[in-house]
């Protein structure tokens, strides 16, 4: 396994002592040995010594300019930001000093006087930390004045994200977030003084940025200053309309995190519930995306063994490899921006959602005998930038809007909690046929290395012809697991060859050729990360040997997505995988399919719709995509 | 621009100072500056010998270490140094020069006020000259290895970027913002290598530090300030310019000097400074009293002090870089509640609670700017009782 060079942000502010020498701090009389360097706020969570924080995001690199962690250390002149001392020698602190607490309630003053907008319309009434302080802290006036009015005008021009910069309070975490985590820059500062305020790149609308829609800024931004878009109204709207026969798909990742929404523990799956929820909710049918997410695997394996016999035996010398995953929307916006170049190395297969709704809006209309125009095609997912993906003009290949609206977790849980679903009271429910069986490897989707897992467990045993739990134990690929930025792993395939499968048998005539082959594949997540990657294969580096890389724009994968309930942290990611992948060996341990090409409804879609196989005609018109080169600068996709 | 009184540095001779220092080990120029007791003469006051000593000793994984001359002198009131780069530039690239022996630097730069752009010609001919006598570039005076050159790099016209850490940030391409300290330049500096950042003047006198012995300067001045100091007088004065006069002078002395012997109020240390009243005209000018990085700016008779303070806050709310809260949002409210007191609407509870405002931005704002920029009106609030209580409603 290779480990790239941790990108700068993350330097500590001290390196540590040498052989990790320790230091005793005094923090509110409460004693404590640390590590030299270990920083104020980090050494205070030990003792259990609550700082209240505004800037600090256990993501990100800290920036120190909220103030609202300053405290008193012995020898110091000043308050000193807890976040960002490090704590070098022996040393006393007090986090809760007349002058430590007049300065924090002056700092939430400040704030508040800057803020502008109504808490109890705001989106993140109850999550806001600038709320949660001004409570915890007592503010009960404003003392350093309040807007009346606006200053901004709400930039609501994306697809995905919406942006007030009038509820800004100038954190710097969305900054940081889309500069150090996500390497798009998309959000800079500009003005000075009191003038300075977040913005876009060159004040562009949103829109029409080199924005990949993430939302990686919305799970960090404090305030509501940072919201998606929100469409429950226009689902509830189709739901009430009794002309309308509408569906819902649910993703994998939303089901490891809802129950967070209802004050359950991270990592509680609330899967079976959701189902009984939404058809509370009026869905008038619930299916599982992890089915499309299956079809993915099928037509992107193929599509991996078809470039490698075409590269590797046929000698073509125009074959893109690696080749990169396409199903996180937000990875795929940032290859056409920042490397348009190397479009030719994403797989042409849509992402689940977009197969799933192509499918949804002909097989099973047809199947059902309905309008297509009649159907109303939801997708419940845990990220922001599905909403563009499902207006990007080419997903309409059923001849309408392959997915209509695009929920974000976060919004199916406003929906449930105005009906008054309780969410993790809800008794147990099945998915609905005909797509309602779906495979562990569908659910893994959800984790970075998700997609990576299924796949290898589908090649491998496709050729192979042996099940895969000959190579790795319960079918469990752990070295392409984990939330290492980057993994690189190499899987050797036996001398040991079976037949090649009858529904590819017409474009692979043997695996003679794959006989001792060594796989190179990889797994990135963030798209800083997926930057690294790019540059490395360009540079002609590890990655440039690699046969398939699986990129994910959010860190952790869809489970840390930007539509995914607020707060996130690494801890919080752990917790939902865990979900994910216990999820995944419950249907080992049920009997039932782990293997995307186990997957019985998969086989049916294959033998009464896409009878031409895999990578086949009709496949290529509802499955698979093509790609815009958007470059760097061009305001290219500006709403109508 | 006019230079009052005769300058100890126009009577330097030039380069005897570096042939000095290449004459005794690095170790030792630290020591003779450390033991001259000179400090930051931009205003901090930080001793110069230490800075140089924790420089030299942070480590340089790639070798490299930095001389940067802050000479984006923008403090209002302050011009002294354009003085000193217009007068004996030779003598501030020569002490540069000494302290990258010192220090072990190759590399220096000169940050220069965007505002002092007429100046860079003049001062790229001094590098020029210096390359061509051998005394920048390689195997300086002839010492094998000591190479050490030295560019000018302007600034833009942000005020905060004479804060050494945003010019640091300026230097290296991004917006002018202060860092957080740990670690400091020192260890981590320009581009991450082990950095000074030391004041115009401060480098200036370093020549005649080492030519003509620390007690030299020890005897000039004050136990805890030792040697001259260039003040910029300006104002309600007859005779404004720059002076110089040893550390400890009182203010009626600068004020007898310059004409302002009327004065009712006197500002020591720039718009980041305080408002002393007459009544404390005695006290001396020195970084264990009145310090400042010499910018005096004489109130007279007629002045209205909430103007002055209305006018330094206005420039602070423009200036602030506006990264961190106290700084960014205190500012306007202070600017605010000068505004009101002008009016005659601040009551008392309400200038309690600018006062406390001001003490937190002092405590908790991120760098000099904001630690110093309730100053001048806390000064007033505190020392100016009755002038500022009749402005307040009952």
């Amino acid at each position: 396994m290779i480990t790239l060079v941790p990108p700068a942000a993350k330097t500590p502010t001290t390196a540590p002592g040498p052989g990790g020498a320790t230091v005793r701090a005094v923090i509110d009389g409460r004693e404590v040995e640390v590590v030299i360097g270990t920083t104020i706020l980090d050494a205070a969570g030990t003792c259990g010594v609550r700082i209240p924080t505004l800037c600090h995001h256990p993501d990100l690199p800290d920036a120190g300019v909220c103030r609202m962690c300053v405290v008193e250390v012995e020898g110091q002149r000043t308050l000193q930001p807890s976040c960002v001392f490090p704590i070098t020698r022996d040393l006393e602190i007090h986090t809760h000093t007349p002058r430590v607490a007049a300065a924090r309630r002056d700092i939430i003053d400040l704030l508040l006087g800057e803020h502008y907008g109504d808490c109890r319309t705001c989106a993140r009434n109850g999550s806001c930390e600038l709320q949660d302080l001004a409570a915890e802290y007592g503010l009960d006036r404003y003392r350093f004045g309040e807007r009346t009015e606006p200053l901004f005008v709400r930039d609501d021009s994306g697809p995905s994200i919406v942006f007030d910069p009038d509820k800004c309070i100038q954190c710097l975490r969305c900054v940081r977030t889309c500069a150090e985590l996500q390497g798009v820059r998309a959000l800079g500062i500009a003005g000075r003084g009191a003038g300075v305020h977040v913005t876009t790149f060159a004040d562009l609308p949103l829109g029409s940025e080199f924005c990949i829609n993430c939302g990686q800024c919305v799970n960090r931004c404090p305030t509501g200053a940072l919201t998606a878009v929100d469409v429950t109204d226009r689902v509830r709207a189709a739901l009430d309309d009794p002309g309308k026969h509408v569906v819902i798909q649910t993703a994998p990742a939303p089901r490891a995190a809802l129950g967070e929404e209802f004050g359950l523990a991270p990592g509680t799956p609330v899967t079976w519930q959701l189902t009984t929820a939404l058809h509370e909710l009026g869905f008038d049918k619930v299916f599982d995306t992890t089915f499309a997410a299956d079809l993915t695997i099928i037509e992107e394996g193929v599509e991996l063994i078809q470039r490698l016999h075409r590269a590797l035996v046929q000698g073509a010398p125009d074959v893109a490899l690696p080749m990169f995953t396409s199903c996180s929307p937000g990875w795929v916006k940032f290859l056409e921006h920042a490397f348009p170049d190397d479009l030719p190395h994403l797989s042409s297969c849509k992402s689940p959602q977009q197969m799933f709704g192509a499918l949804i809006k002909t097989w099973y209309a047809e199947r059902n005998g309905l309008d297509p125009a009649d159907v109303v095609s939801v997708a419940l997912m845990p990220c922001v930038a599905k909403k563009f993906e499902a207006s990007r003009p080419e997903m309409t290949d059923s001849g309408y809007a392959d997915v209509d609206l695009v929920l974000t977790a976060r919004e199916l849980a406003r929906m449930l909690r105005r009906q008054g679903i309780d969410l993790p009271s809800e008794p147990p429910g099945d998915f609905d046929d005909p797509f309602g069986t779906a495979t562990g490897s569908g659910v893994i989707f959800g984790a970075t290395g998700g997609v990576m897992e299924a796949a290898l467990r589908t090649v491998l045993e496709m050729v192979t012809g042996a099940p895969v739990e000959n190579l790795y134990d319960h079918a469990d690929i752990t070295p392409v697991r984990g939330f290492d930025d980057v993994r690189l792993v190499e899987l050797t395939i036996p001398d040991a060859v079976g037949p090649v499968p009858s529904i590819i048998a017409h474009l692979i005539p043997d695996w003679d050729w794959l006989r001792g082959v060594t796989l190179r594949v990889a797994v990135a997540h963030g798209t800083a990360t997926a930057r690294r990657v790019i540059d490395d294969i360009h540079a002609g580096g590890p990655f440039s040997t690699c046969h398939f890389i699986e990129f994910m724009a959010c860190p952790g994968g869809c489970l840390g997505g930007g539509g995914q309930p607020i707060p996130t942290s690494l801890e919080i990611r752990r917790a939902r995988a865990r979900a994910i992948y216990a999820e995944d060996a419950a249907y080992g341990a049920a009997g039932l399919a782990r293997k995307s090409h186990e997957n019985p409804a998969v086989q049916r879609l294959y033998a009464e719709l896409l009878t031409d196989g895999p990578g086949g005609a009709t496949s290529h018109r509802l499955l698979h995509t093509g790609y815009t080169a958007r470059g760097t600068f061009v305001p290219t996709d500006r709403r109508e | 621009m006019i230079i009052r009184t005769p300058l100890t540095l126009a009577s330097v001779h030039p380069d005897i100072g570096l042939r000095v220092a290449l004459a005794r080990t690095p170790a030792d120029v630290v020591e003779q500056v450390t033991r001259s007791g000179i400090r930051g003469r931009g205003g901090a006051g930080f001793p110069t010998g230490l800075k140089w000593r924790l420089a030299s000793e942070a480590p340089a994984p790639d070798g490299r270490r930095h001389v940067v001359c802050n000479a984006d002198e923008g403090e209002p009131g302050t011009f002294k140094d354009r003085a000193l780069l217009s007068v004996v530039p030779d003598l501030v690239v020569e002490g540069m020069t000494i302290a990258a022996w010192a220090i072990g630097a190759t590399s220096g730069v000169v940050y220069l006020r965007g505002e002092y752009v007429y100046l860079r010609d003049e001062l790229e001919s001094c590098l020029a000259r210096r390359r061509a006598a051998g005394l920048l570039g390689n195997d300086i005076l002839g010492t094998p290895g000591f190479c050490f050159d030295i560019h000018i790099r302007l600034g833009s016209g942000a005020y905060v970027c004479g804060e050494e850490t945003a010019l640091l940030e300026s230097l290296e391409g991004r917006r002018g913002e202060p860092r957080n300290r740990f670690p400091y330049p020192v260890v981590r500096g320009l581009y991450q290598a082990p950095t000074i950042v030391n004041n115009v003047e401060t480098l200036a006198w370093v020549p005649a530090v080492l030519a003509r012995g620390a007690d030299w300067f020890l005897g000039i001045g004050t136990p805890g300030s030792s040697g001259p100091k260039l003040l910029s007088v300006s104002g309600d004065v007859a005779r404004p310019g720059v002076y110089e006069f040893p550390f400890g002078v009182t203010v009626r002395a600068v004020l007898e000097a310059s004409g302002g012997e009327d004065a009712r109020a006197v500002v020591v240390g720039g718009a980041s400074g305080v408002c002393v009243p007459a009544s404390d005209f005695s006290r001396g000018i020195s970084y264990e009293d009145l310090c400042t990085g010499g910018a005096i700016i004489v109130l007279g008779p007629h002045r209205d002090l909430l103007d002055v303070a209305e006018n330094f806050l206005e420039f602070f709310v423009d200036e602030s870089c506006g990264q961190c809260t106290p700084c960014r949002l205190g500012n306007p409210v202070l600017l605010e509640g000068v505004r009101s007191l002008k009016r005659g609407e601040c009551g008392p509870e309400r200038l309690g609670e600018l006062r406390r405002l001001g003490h937190t931005m002092k405590d908790a704002s991120k760098c000099g700017l904001g630690q110093s920029s309730p100053n001048f009106f806390l000064s007033l609030v505190d020392r100016f009782g009755p002038e500022i209580s009749d402005r307040v409603p009952v």
